[in-house]
């Protein structure tokens, strides 16, 4: 394989509880040749001893001994496989109504949602909600797996009325690419091979669709930021001089000679240098860690952005945004939580909260505005200095943040910011 | 037209290059979990470039069973000094003479899970507040479940049912006085992606990566390594044989494979052909199903 050129694709699945997930996974992994011998050999022995007749490929993902237990996922499982085409990471997420929480996690850093949906029973309430956790998220790509096709004799015409309640369903919602897989995980149809029981299927298997689908272009190359994590200075004899500020870009294409402002003091000067480690760079892009340098000495430390002058974030104290409530605690009237945004960490109030999203039927609730676990909500923020926010969708990285209870240290909320 | 997207390979570096500046920024104290092995090395070898041209602001952390490779302890002290690290060793031999720890008995003994209450001691003696590890998720089913933030409560315990959610790349990393934080930057790292950074950066690791002939004993479908720490059974017969280890910890329970590969180049296509997880050669993983998650509940690397 070379590596040079393979790209990562981090994938998430979305299920109910038995639409056949971490089977799902477990084909993937088992028919890529990912799954080693001394794992299959303890899976053989499990499964046998619970008195299964084939192996259970969900036992490779379910890792926690209350997990294996209880026969349930409870917590997102990573999973890893390579083809000769890509590098996989998988989020394995749990489909239990209280685990929310995990489904938000997982879905935070995927380029592709894999839905998946039983085709005896159709688009479900847990459908529902995955999709519009996945619209709300921003992922780019859907691709629905109508499971279990073998328990309906590979019918088209299932396949076909689920392709259009579920093209229904989605139109409701900000979903930009959205594709449809007839599957059997447990017999393999369509998962790496192409299944034999249904010619009337054309398209590509699961595998193949996740090795091509193109997801360069879902990365913001347009507007950019740099988020300072931390300020590089030696000190040292061969570097006396040398002061860079490290960070991770987080959109765009910065070049040397770019006019930059850093924000929030407004000062401007010029990119002088690149770095990666010793190499010097004209240029460097969205999601790379570099050091930067600039020709000016001014002041810059962590929590600070540089951008370029001629495209600049908003900078404000008041934030509008969809939040998933992630704790069993609710949030108190008014509480003060500690707010992270990229590198920056400050104070914030929740004003107000505009309305809950009822999961099920996808409406506006104005009258119920409770921040309890699995709520999602739109709210008004205020902090106590200014942030320089993009909104979510246009950026994942400087459109998104976290709460967290400055009592319990707990995160309590995942945040999307919503610009006018 | 230019590409505008990383590789594979670039990425994980970006993201674990990433991690490793949070912690910097984020923690009073902290260290690198050093055990002389290549996911160390690695992180080592990351926490250079990410604060180039400055030195690593990490301090070294070495969690010594006492039953160590010599060639892993020259290894050490010859990278500590190359690195002008500050290097701290947590010894398990002090700790039984201490009677804080007692040494189990018997043909399978081993040091492993008294490296614990070593490694609990030493981040409290150090008041280290945040200990980074190669852990990777790929190695062990309960580490899939790991956060790249791993919260440790004040007796250094591991709660897997009640962890952070982490999303994006934002990392929460506050705590009360007396907790402390497991870090690990390398994730999402597999081990072969590790061997295919190893080779293409260059890295130096251990001769004893590489093939090489080695007195050793069959135990369990392991080939444990002669030394002067193994009490081998009478009807064990000592084999000599061309081998190298796939992960190395404690000489006793590192158990090596036959193999042929004395280069980088051959050690990753012979880890690309491999059909058994690394840490199928370790004799601490073997002891029941769920070994990792029990010992990491404690507190374990």
């Amino acid at each position: 394989m070379e590596i040079d050129k393979n790209q990562l694709l981090r994938f998430t699945t979305a299920g109910s509880v038995d639409d056949g997930k971490s089977t799902l996974i477990g084909r993937l992994l088992y028919d890529s040749k990912s799954i080693f011998e001394d794992q299959l050999s303890n899976l053989e022995k499990i499964s046998k001893r619970k008195g299964f007749d084939n192996i259970d490929l969900a036992m490779l993902t379910d890792g926690l001994r209350d997990e294996r237990e209880q026969g349930i996922t409870i917590d997102v499982a990573y999973r890893y496989f390579t083809t000769p085409k890509r590098k996989f990471i998988i989020a394995d997420t749990p489909g239990h109504l209280q685990y929310t929480r995990n489904m938000v996690t997982g879905a935070s850093t995927a380029n592709v949602a894999i839905v998946l949906i039983d085709a005896r029973n159709g688009v479900a309430e847990q459908t529902k909600r995955h999709s519009f956790i996945a619209s709300l998220l921003q992922i780019s790509h859907i691709i629905v797996c109508v499971n279990k096709m073998d328990l309906v004799d590979y019918k088209e015409a299932i396949f076909d009325a689920i392709v259009q309640d579920y093209e229904e369903l989605s139109s409701k919602m900000m979903i930009k690419d959205v594709r449809y897989i007839p599957i059997s995980a447990l017999n393999g149809d369509n998962v790496v091979n192409r299944s034999e029981k249904m010619d009337w299927y054309q398209n590509a298997p699961l595998l193949h669709t996740l090795e091509t689908l193109h997801i360069s272009s879902d990365f913001n190359k347009v507007d950019a930021r740099f988020p300072v994590q931390t300020v590089i200075r030696p000190q040292s004899i061969g570097f006396p001089d040398f002061r860079g500020y490290a960070g991770r870009i987080a959109g765009g294409i910065f070049r040397k000679g770019d006019a930059v402002t850093i924000l929030p003091s407004g000062l401007t000067s010029t990119i002088a240098t690149i770095n990666k480690y010793d190499e010097l760079l004209e240029e460097a892009f969205v999601d790379m860690s570099v050091v930067i340098s600039l020709e000016d000495d001014i002041d810059v430390g962590r929590g600070d952005m540089i951008v370029k002058t001629n495209n600049c974030p908003v900078v404000t104290q008041d934030i509008t945004a969809m939040i998933c409530w992630l704790h069993n605690n609710p949030a108190k009237p008014n509480a003060k939580y500690i707010i992270k945004h990229t590198t920056n960490e400050q104070k914030a109030i929740i004003k107000q909260v505009l309305y809950k999203v009822d999961i099920d039927t996808l409406k506006r609730n104005e009258t119920d505005t409770e921040l309890s676990m699995n709520a999602i909500c739109k709210i008004q923020l205020r902090t106590t200095q200014p942030l320089y926010i993009d909104s979510y969708f246009k950026n994942r990285t400087t459109g998104s943040f976290i709460l967290i209870d400055s009592f319990t240290n707990e995160t309590v909320a995942a945040g999307m910011i919503v610009l006018p | 037209m230019p590409k505008y997207y990383q590789n594979y390979m670039d990425e994980l570096e970006s993201e674990a290059i990433f991690v490793l500046r949070e912690v910097s920024a984020e923690f009073q104290n902290p260290t690198i979990l050093f055990s002389g092995g290549k996911d160390s090395i690695v992180l080592t070898h990351l926490a250079k470039k990410a604060f180039y041209p400055a030195k690593i602001p990490f301090s070294l952390l070495h969690i010594d069973t006492g039953h160590n490779f010599p060639e892993t302890m020259a290894f050490r002290d010859q990278m500590v000094q190359k690195l002008s690290v500050n290097l701290l060793v947590g010894s398990v031999q002090e700790a039984i003479k201490k009677g804080r720890v007692e040494e189990e008995t018997g043909k399978n003994a081993s040091r492993n899970l008294l490296q614990i209450a070593t490694l609990l001691d030493a981040i409290e003696a150090n008041q280290l507040d945040c200990a980074i590890g190669g852990g990777r998720r790929d190695e062990e089913k309960s580490r899939a479940k790991e956060r790249f933030f791993s919260h440790r409560d004040d007796f250094g315990q591991w709660t897997p049912k009640n962890q952070r959610p982490e999303l994006w790349n934002l990392f929460n990393a506050n705590m009360n006085q007396g907790e402390h934080f497991r870090v690990f930057p390398i994730s999402n790292w597999t081990e072969m992606d590790v061997w295919t950074y190893i080779l293409r950066e260059n890295i130096e690791i251990p001769s004893l990566y590489f093939a090489h002939e080695r007195q050793v004993v069959l135990r369990n479908n392991c080939l444990i390594p002669v030394s002067e720490y193994l009490t081998s059974a009478e009807n064990e017969k000592i084999l000599t044989k061309k081998v190298r280890f796939r992960t190395l910890g404690d000489i006793t329970i590192s158990g090596a494979i036959e193999s042929d590969a004395d280069t980088l180049v051959k050690i990753v296509i012979e880890v690309a052909g491999m059909r058994e997880t690394e840490r199928g050669n370790r004799a601490d993983d073997k002891r029941s199903e769920t070994a990792m998650e029990d010992r990491k509940k404690e507190g374990y690397f």
